[in-house]
């Protein structure tokens, strides 16, 4: 419902005021083929400005969500996302990489996985290589670690990069925005976001048992490498593909599927769906703030952190803390 | 009449690669029998459950259920036949006690398969054979650890098993928990199902155990009758406690009473 909402609403809001009757109207007529009297500056505003950037936002928003999700299972964490794990810096240093050295749009996102999965195998090679600790604060610890030395990679790259081109981009980009998306953006952000949801969509049962430990998993007949490669694999590459269209946006992947688990409970049957909607609600009413709310677009990463940091904390300490 | 043998251990050895924890290790448990495996903490009793489980692989020896050698068993027939209660298992998030009893099934079908009617109704009848069914859509995070205990046992149930390995089942319980889940331990081996477990509760083991393993520094110390290994004589060994062992209730129950709180 808040979805539904949100788009009606994303679609009318922004420079050029579209009425939810003009916008029902030309939905009408597209769905049946008939004529419309909507005004055809109207049509191009909806179909060729706002729709792209609206389902983007959609896209993200579930992807990192979803991901988050996933993360949050398989690390048995309702701490971790893939902000924490270091996946975004990852992504964004082989994103960043990929912009540097003036690359398509593909072999960005290529690099930004390759990124997301070197991170988030690093920080669980780390994680498993330091026993004797508390496993969850090595592995928030360690995604923090491994995340400032890749985001001192993305220093590095911003530093040789050429003053008046790259760096403004990467700069801009760095921050989340959706505002450059066009249709061919599309495809590469709901291909491989497609291709991530559905093993994990086909795992859930599996990956509720995760969530009981490796050895508990193990004695209930689960191959418990093979689904945790699987997993990651899958939530990285919806990461990756997040972040090298929208750039790093966080708190998205980790405050969304909390809220989707106080909503429906940890069962990733109903957990993965709920993570999804919320995630792509949420954001597409964060783009659409960040778009109308002044006369310049405001960077998404700064507002989802805004948003997110006060509900974080509201849960940290007032949440269960058994969710 | 004399039933086969189910579970047979044969010189096992158990460990980790770089640590080997236990060797030696040869017993053979019947259906319907309750083979209890005390000894000190530190002992091995938990690698070797997950070893037995093939949780962790064995260093050496051999284990075989109704003959057949298990090491190339794939994890999930594994899970069919051994039922698995772990000291303090079911993590921590909100799942219902329902939805973790039905994890029980999770090795009776395919990796992307979701619950079948079947193992709803598996679930269920695990739930109520151990007698919470009205703790079923209660979560997790919100019932006591005696509540938890029999849910996994429910869960282990759940899993169809011939054989109900249960690691110190009563450990972190009360009084009355405690007495609940041993009997309710009796009462699956009178259904035909073969249990092992651990505890540090002698009085549980004559209370209703076939047989007593008494694990100490890796190795079978002890494996009979538990009025034959639970003696003063074993207990100062193992445990280096000065303990009386007692006949009380007119012969009906055995206890260990210390000598003196030194």
């Amino acid at each position: 419902m808040a979805l539904l909402l949100a788009l009606v609403v994303a679609f009318s809001s922004g420079a050029y005021d579209v009425s939810p009757g003009d916008l029902f109207s030309l939905l009408w007529s597209r769905l049946t083929g008939t004529a419309t009297t909507v005004p055809s500056v109207v049509e191009t505003v909806v179909l060729q400005i706002r729709g792209p950037r609206i389902v983007a936002a959609m896209l993200v928003g579930a992807a990192l969500s979803a991901a988050g999700a996933a993360y949050q299972s398989l690390f048995r964490n309702p701490l971790v996302s893939p902000d924490i794990l270091g996946v975004s810096s990852g992504a964004a240093l082989g994103a960043v990489l990929g912009i540097y050295l003036s690359l398509p749009v593909a072999a960005i996102e290529a690099l930004a996985f390759v990124g997301g999965l070197v991170a988030v195998f690093s920080v669980y090679a780390l994680a498993s290589a330091i026993r004797g600790r508390d496993p969850i604060l090595v592995l928030v610890l360690g995604g923090i670690v491994i995340g400032a030395l890749l985001g001192s990679g993305v220093s590095l790259l911003k530093f040789l990069a050429d003053p008046y081109n790259q760096l403004p981009a990467i700069t801009f980009w760095l921050l989340g925005s959706l505002a450059s998306v066009d249709q061919s953006d599309l495809a590469v952000l709901a291909v491989p976001t497609v291709i991530g949801l559905v093993p994990l969509v086909l795992l859930r049962w599996r990956l509720d048992v995760m969530t009981l430990g490796d050895e508990e998993a193990a004695a209930l007949g689960v191959n418990v490498q093979t689904v945790r490669i699987v997993v990651i694999a899958a939530a990285t590459l919806m990461t990756a593909a997040a972040v090298s269209v929208g750039g790093i946006i966080g708190w998205v992947g980790l405050v969304m599927p909390h809220l989707a688990r106080l909503a429906v409970g940890p069962s990733n049957a109903r957990l993965l769906p709920m993570a999804l909607l919320f995630g792509a609600a949420f954001l597409l009413a964060v783009d659409t703030v960040a778009r109308t709310l002044g006369e310049v677009e405001l960077p998404l990463g700064v507002l989802t952190a805004a948003v997110g940091t006060p509900v974080f904390l509201w849960l940290l300490a007032f949440g269960r803390r058994d969710i | 009449m004399e039933k086969e043998t189910l579970l047979s251990v044969e010189d096992l050895a158990f460990g980790y690669p770089e640590r080997l924890v236990g060797s030696g290790v040869s017993f053979a448990l019947r259906s319907g029998e309750v083979l209890c495996l005390l000894g000190p903490n530190g002992g091995g009793k938990t690698t070797l459950f997950k070893t037995i489980l093939g949780v962790l692989s064995p260093c050496g020896g051999r284990i075989a259920v109704a003959g057949e050698d298990v090491s190339t068993w794939s994890r999930q027939r594994r899970a069919q036949v051994f039922g698995y209660v772990p000291q303090s298992g079911g993590g921590t998030l909100a799942f219902t006690v329902f939805e973790m009893v039905l994890m029980g099934r999770t090795a009776h079908r395919g990796p992307f398969s979701a619950p079948t009617r079947e193992d709803r109704e598996a679930a269920e009848a695990a739930i109520e054979g151990v007698g919470i069914s009205h703790l079923a859509r209660r979560e997790w995070t919100r019932i006591s650890g005696g509540e938890r205990q029999l849910a996994l046992i429910a869960r282990a149930l759940a899993q169809g098993p011939q054989i109900l390995v249960l690691d110190e089942p009563t450990a972190n319980l009360d009084f009355g928990n405690q007495l609940r889940v041993i009997a309710e331990l009796r009462r699956l081996a009178e259904r035909g199902l073969a249990v092992f477990f651990s505890t540090h509760h002698p009085e549980q083991a004559f209370a209703i155990a076939d047989e007593v393993a008494i694990l100490h520094d890796g190795r079978l110390a002890q494996l009979g009758p538990p009025e034959k290994v639970i003696t003063a004589a074993t207990m100062l060994e193992v445990y280096g406690a000065e303990v009386d062992v007692l006949s009380v209730g007119g012969g009906r129950f055995r206890v260990c009473v210390p000598r003196a709180l030194t």
